[in-house]
């Protein structure tokens, strides 16, 4: 049991780390789709 | 004179009586001032296809400028109407100011069907499907009842899983458990949170649907590898399978069919799951990153070379890219659940000690016998410790 409980936890930290790293990548639609005229902020 | 008239009757009867069908079509055309007719708009409505060249080739010319003195001279040769087909059917050469060649696309009208099979036939075969599974296999609960170990536990146990394949198997199940649910209340949350709970409340959950679906992919598609590479050589089909098959699993006849590590039953699970799991994978990839991976135009083209017959289209704009990506993700993912709910039935209230072996790892020793006999005798050969139940590990 203790093997599942580590991998439902490394599931939900690498779901994060996942997030985190996508966006520091540019990977929302806005930052891939828009053209440098566009100001996003 | 009369002969005359008569004769004049006649050859016009003779005309209309052998002019073709098209110029019935034309006529029709020609009625509406070459729009669509009456018989396009109810052969489309009745999904039959429709011949659309004469108003998606009727996108004017420059040729037919007019003088700037003309009202319709500022446009050169192209009236507002050749300009909207060119814009209805991608015709056009559209300038955008963004960095998407989907942008470009102003009108496609496979949205609507798109939306239609989506609410219809998806949600349809995930409703019943999902539902089927689950009363049928609390109907064989019910009736036939725990399948249990014959002659009880032995109170010895065998290591049947490592805690590495323990736990790879655990993130691909938390994540797919995951996906299922996000994926499901996205697919049911117009048709059964919105009247239940209200636009507000399924705004929130679609959000937090989204951003789990999204992230927790990753794990999914990983941990896919990784069960790839750990059980491949276990899940190598055998004729000791067929016999399996054959004895419906044990359920058939007396006794139970021999196994090796994985039965019949299990290497149908484990190549599903791979199979499937790559395609919606892909599928998954391709709604990630919206226009940038589009992958249908270039498979129906690999099948139509096998299956010419199929005539599947090889052109398709980016927007139906997405559609069939979308679709396809739904169906295969819904594929999967069904037999996923099956598994997890067999692997925990449907048979005595089988969870087990995915909880600590160590299975009753009669339980392996009964299953996997090959296996334990494998494994004893190589000097497999036997534990005693209730150890602590």
């Amino acid at each position: 049991m203790k093997t599942m409980l580590a991998a439902f936890a490394f599931t939900i930290a690498a779901s994060f780390g996942a997030y985190f790293v996508l966006s520091e990548m540019g990977f929302s639609s806005e930052e891939v789709q828009s053209a440098p005229s566009v100001r996003l902020d | 004179m009369n002969l005359k008239i008569i004769g004049a009757g006649l050859i016009a009867l003779l005309t209309f009586a052998v002019t073709p069908a098209y110029s019935e079509d034309e006529k029709q055309r020609a009625s509406t001032g070459g729009a669509q007719t009456l018989d396009d708009i109810l052969a489309r409505q009745k999904g039959l296809e429709v011949d659309e060249s004469f108003r998606r080739d009727n996108l004017g010319s420059s040729d037919n400028a007019q003088p700037a003195s003309n009202s319709l001279g500022t446009l050169g040769g192209f009236s507002s109407s050749d300009i909207y087909r060119g814009i209805r059917y991608a015709e056009s050469d559209i300038k955008v100011s963004n960095n998407s060649h989907a942008s470009e696309i102003l009108v496609q009208d496979g949205g609507m069907s798109w939306l239609l099979t989506r609410e219809g036939n998806v949600r349809a075969f995930a409703g019943y499907g999902i539902g089927g599974i689950i009363i049928a296999l609390a109907a064989f609960y019910f009736t036939r009842g725990r399948m249990t170990i014959e002659g009880g536990p032995s109170g010895q146990t065998i290591e049947r899983f490592k805690s590495f394949e323990r736990f790879g198997h655990w993130c691909l199940a938390g994540s797919f458990i995951m996906l299922a649910c996000t994926g499901l209340l996205l697919l049911f949350g117009r048709s059964v949170i919105i009247p239940i709970f209200g636009h507000e409340a399924n705004a929130a959950i679609a959000n937090f649907s989204i951003w789990v679906h999204n992230n927790i992919a990753w794990v999914f598609m990983a941990s896919l590898v990784a069960i790839f590479v750990m059980w491949v050589a276990h899940n190598i089909p055998s004729k000791l399978d067929l016999v399996w098959f054959a004895k419906g699993g044990g359920i058939i006849g007396n006794g139970h069919p021999s196994a090796r590590k994985f039965n019949g039953g299990q290497k149908l699970i484990f190549w599903m799951t791979i199979v499937l799991g790559t395609s919606v994978s892909m599928s998954g990839l391709s709604l990630l990153f919206p226009f940038e991976m589009p992958m249908f135009a270039k498979t129906f083209a690999m099948i139509n070379t096998v299956l010419p017959a199929m005539g599947l289209p090889t052109e398709l704009l980016p927007h139906e890219e997405m559609q069939l990506a979308h679709l396809w993700h739904a169906i295969v993912a819904t594929t999967m659940i069904i037999a996923i709910v099956a598994h997890i039935y067999i692997g925990s209230v449907g048979m005595e000690g089988a969870f087990d072996a995915m909880g600590d790892g160590q299975v009753d020793l009669e339980w392996a016998r009964q299953h996997h006999d090959l296996w334990v005798e494998e494994e004893q050969a190589k000097g497999a410790p036997i534990g005693q139940a209730g150890d602590v590990r």
